[in-house]
């Protein structure tokens, strides 16, 4: 209790030093695209609509609590009844609304037109990261939360000294040029995620086997920062966004990039792994891809996400497990938490991440698995 | 049998224990309270269940308030947070605020339009039987495997096929409450229309009893559309259906569709009763008739009819064409003239008023500015594109909780101080009440005020944990939280002293009281009115 009496003045002496130097902590963020300075606009006409409004109403409530009370003498009037009024305070406000919805309709059309674009981006929401696809250029990548896990857990109250970009830096951010219309097409592989970069005025839902549109374009070179926005399970809060817009030059020479490792990408079929090769790639993907649900430890969530360690799968035969992570759990006839990642992941990776998993915490199998053996089973 | 009545011995309390004896075979003790089928009994009931829940709720907030107070993961792990809220979101709506405006209706549709009792008195006892049930299975939840459902309160698809067995817990705990809602507006709609004393036409009804009239329809009306949600959420996890499931054919935007179908007038609900509350104690505190009588009867219906046409506000981004986008946006917006005229009806009813400012009129007046800012909040979130920077972040946060704790919950609170010395008989205890209101009133906007600029800064709800720029304003919202959080504890302490004695309340209670309810003895005979009153 005493704390939270000294912290209270302290934290908000220290909110207002910081309130003057950052207006970011409390308005929209400074718009970066023209649809971001319609609606940046949009809402300083309105908030000083709604201002006067204020002004106006509550000027007179509280004239009428001041002199119209009691103690100080004022008798009740008793008319209870005026038709030309109640006319006028139907009248006034749906005249001001015409005002406002003018122009919102024009901002509404422009955004809704996703036409004539330079270049296409499917963005596609999983639990818990975003997959982007390139769709002219070929590019093909996902885009993680690069904030390591020991910068956010604090369980034991020790507290963490946490980056400039906590919980909003990614692996592999979008980039994008400046200056062209960018269409982004938004669908998701699990549940529904929203798309959502606040500087450049878009925000868009991720429907599980549905495709939306919308689209932007950023004005200026910058790193513009968000986050999904659709509650979409536990690590909801843990899958941002990052879009890079750079002039059209360096994104030409970034493409080109992208294109050259994603040909290394591909790798030698023919390689003979060492069991600690694979483990080593397999620790990685394993945390990209596996460690949100089934924990660092091995252990999952009891009730939630099944261990590895010690589970009947990853200790049972390596076809039964590769098939599991191949084609995903289904349960009653519907896909679950446990999808399909052969359509996510190189045979490679596959091949890693399950020698991982057969080798690690309670798991000492000493097996290992090819990229051959997974291969062999897709179908 | 109004003679029986007319002796009433002081103390006598019917809130409390030995019913009046007339009929001479009440049970007693806890079997009375089961067995019941007085309207006055189970108007408390409702009301206790209610402030029950409203703790269980707000232990959950303040668990979420908690976590939100620092960056980092300090206390839940984030599958927890999300329990939290999302189980703080359906305590709240379906166990707190619902619950008490019919437990408001019990006590006050008969009184206030001479009715002995409701029209179906056993089914009235059953729809308040059926929630402690329905309570139970929501707050089990959390301890089966998996926890509590997690895919917060409005449980989209495919999000909630996901879930553990909370979540079917949940879905039978809405099937339930749905009921219990549906029997108690059957109830409140039979008796505001058959049984009215001899000359109380419609328009001469209280406005109370209009705004209960109009929520009961809605409810009848959306209640089963909710079911039904639900219930196809039910039959995707079990039985192989695929409404929400797009592999399967299914549309999981459909979900949404249907739950706002059912969720928009759901909010109207919550406010109409609140919005007949204020309009009772404003001019009972100015000492001046209600303003504009029969326009706001008008508006409450206009706002009624529209809330059918404005779900889709809820889903902007979901991806629909412009001319739907178009369509909700301007419906969205036309809410706000009947909404506004409400508001100038209540400021003209002050106007050259002689007012005095109980707490009953505290929380009135808190609730006339409190709730306005909820409204021009609502406003900039209907304009779409605003909208869609806004959606789904800490702005739509603050936007339903100044509609909702501040309009809603000030209305209840004003409620319950205006007719607890009619209902115990005993006055409440002025101070406290006083306090209760400014504690109430400072620390509510401490806690949501900073959240429209966290949310304009881009921080989405439901997340728990964030970026350090938003780190200050949620440190004062966590700390507004708990300071509103016990100073609830002083609502308990006023209701718990006002049923055990205090000062004898007269009949009429306020001054400027007008209505049959003040007509009645404080407390009022177990049985209401067993003659007509003549109605001017």
């Amino acid at each position: 209790m005493i704390s939270k009496w000294v912290r209270w003045p302290v934290s908000a002496a220290a909110w207002l030093a910081a309130g003057v130097a950052a207006a970011n902590q409390y308005n929209l963020q400074e718009p970066q695209s023209e649809i971001a300075r319609q609606i940046y606009d949009l809402h300083t006409l309105i908030m000083w609509i709604i201002v006067g409004i204020f002004v106006v109403v509550f000027g007179a409530m509280t004239y009428a609590i001041v002199m119209h009370r009691k103690s100080v003498g004022h008798k009740a009037e008793q008319f209870h009844e005026n038709t030309t009024v109640e006319i006028i305070w139907t009248v006034v406000p749906f005249v001001i609304l015409i005002g406002m919805a003018y122009p919102a309709t024009r901002t509404i059309i422009s955004m809704k037109d996703t036409t004539h674009a330079d270049i296409t981006i499917k963005a596609t929401g999983y639990q818990w990261k975003w997959g982007y696809d390139y769709l002219q250029e070929g590019i093909s990548f996902y885009s993680t939360l690069a904030t390591p896990r020991d910068q956010i857990e604090d369980y034991d109250h020790k507290g963490t000294k946490k980056g400039e970009h906590y919980l909003i830096e990614v692996d592999n951010p979008v980039v994008v040029p400046t200056g062209k219309k960018v269409r982004i097409i938004t669908t998701a592989n699990d549940v529904i995620h929203a798309w959502w970069v606040p500087a450049l005025g878009i925000k868009q839902d991720a429907i599980p086997g549905f495709v939306r549109d919308t689209w932007f374009t950023a004005d200026n070179p910058g790193t513009y920062r968000g986050q999904c926005a659709e509650l979409c399970g536990k690590d909801h809060g843990f899958m941002p966004i990052v879009v890079e817009a750079v002039a059209p030059e360096k994104y030409a020479a970034w493409v080109a990039e992208q294109k050259k490792t994603m040909v290394a990408r591909v790798e030698d079929p023919g390689k003979a792994w060492t069991l600690d090769e694979l483990k080593a790639r397999g620790e990685k993907v394993y945390a990209q891809h596996c460690v949100a649900c089934h924990q660092p430890t091995g252990m999952g969530l009891p009730g939630t996400f099944p261990a590895l360690s010690g589970s009947k799968v990853v200790t049972g035969s390596k076809e039964g497990q590769i098939n599991t992570v191949l084609n995903g759990v289904v349960k009653d006839g519907k896909p679950t938490a446990m999808v399909a990642f052969g359509k996510q992941l190189s045979d490679t990776e596959l091949a890693a991440v399950i020698t991982y998993t057969r080798n690690s915490w309670a798991n000492k199998s000493g097996d290992v698995v090819t990229p051959a053996d997974v291969k062999a089973q897709r179908k | 049998m109004e003679a029986a009545h007319g002796h009433h011995a002081p103390g006598h309390d019917s809130a409390h224990g030995h019913g009046h004896d007339a009929h001479g075979h009440h049970p007693t003790g806890i079997m009375r309270w089961i067995t019941t089928t007085n309207h006055k009994d189970i108007g408390t009931l409702y009301l206790l269940f209610s402030l029950t829940m409203f703790f269980v709720g707000g232990m959950l907030a303040m668990g979420i308030r908690l976590e939100l107070m620092q960056p980092g993961l300090q206390f839940w792990k984030p599958e927890f947070f999300n329990e939290l809220t999302t189980m703080h979101g359906l305590i709240m709506v379906f166990g707190a605020i619902m619950p008490a405006f019919v437990g408001f209706a019990n006590w006050q549709v008969p009184m206030m339009i001479g009715a002995p009792d409701m029209a179906f008195a056993r089914m009235n006892n059953w729809s308040f039987w059926l929630l402690p049930p329905a309570a139970t299975l929501l707050v089990v939840s959390f301890f089966v495997p998996g926890g509590a459902t997690a895919a917060g309160w409005t449980l989209y698809a495919p999000l909630s096929t996901q879930m553990g067995p909370g979540m079917d817990l949940a879905i039978f705990a809405l099937h339930i409450m749905g009921a219990s809602s549906i029997m108690g507006s059957i109830n409140i709609v039979t008796t505001i229309l058959n049984m009215r004393a001899p000359g109380m036409t419609l328009m001469k009804m209280p406005l109370f009893v209009w705004t209960w009239l109009i929520t009961a329809y809605l409810l009848i009306a959306v209640m089963p559309v909710l079911a039904g949600a639900v219930t196809m959420v039910l039959t995707d996890r079990h039985f192989g259906t695929h409404f929400f499931n797009a592999a399967g054919g299914g549309d999981p935007v459909m979900f949404q569709h249907i739950f706002w179908f059912f969720g928009h007038p759901e909010v109207y609900i919550m406010i109409l009763p609140g919005f007949g509350i204020v309009s009772q104690i404003v001019p009972t505190f100015a000492r001046k008739p209600l303003f504009g009588y029969s326009s706001m009867v008008y508006a409450t219906a206009s706002i009624a009819i529209l809330s059918f046409v404005v779900w889709a506000h809820h889903m902007f981004t979901v991806g629909m064409p412009a001319a739907a986008q178009l369509f909700f946006m301007y419906m969205t917006m036309l809410i706000a003239v009947p909404t506004g005229v409400k508001v100038f009806n209540w400021i003209a009813t002050m106007w050259k008023g002689s007012m005095t400012f109980e707490t009953p009129m505290l929380f009135a007046c808190g609730f006339i500015f409190v709730f306005s800012m909820g409204g021009f909040t609502g406003l900039v979130l209907a304009i779409t594109p605003v909208d869609i920077q806004l959606q789904d972040t800490y702005y739509v946060v603050a936007h339903f909780h100044y509609v909702l704790v501040a309009g809603s919950l000030f209305a209840l609170f004003g409620g319950v101080y205006y007719w607890i010395p009619k209902w115990t008989g005993h006055m409440y205890n002025e101070t406290v009440g006083k306090w209760h209101f400014w504690l109430s009133m400072i620390f509510f906007n401490v806690t949501f005020f900073p959240m429209h600029f966290t949310g304009l800064a881009g921080l989405p709800r439901r997340v728990p944990d964030y970026n350090m720029q938003f780190a200050d304003f949620n440190m004062i919202s966590s700390l507004g939280a708990f300071g509103f959080g016990l100073s609830q504890l002083l609502l308990v302490y006023v209701v718990v002293t006002c049923i055990k004695g205090g000062e004898k309340a007269t009949d009429k209670v306020w001054e400027g009281a007008e209505g049959l309810e003040w007509t009645l003895p404080s407390p009022p005979p177990y049985h209401s009115f067993e003659t007509p009153p003549a109605v001017r």
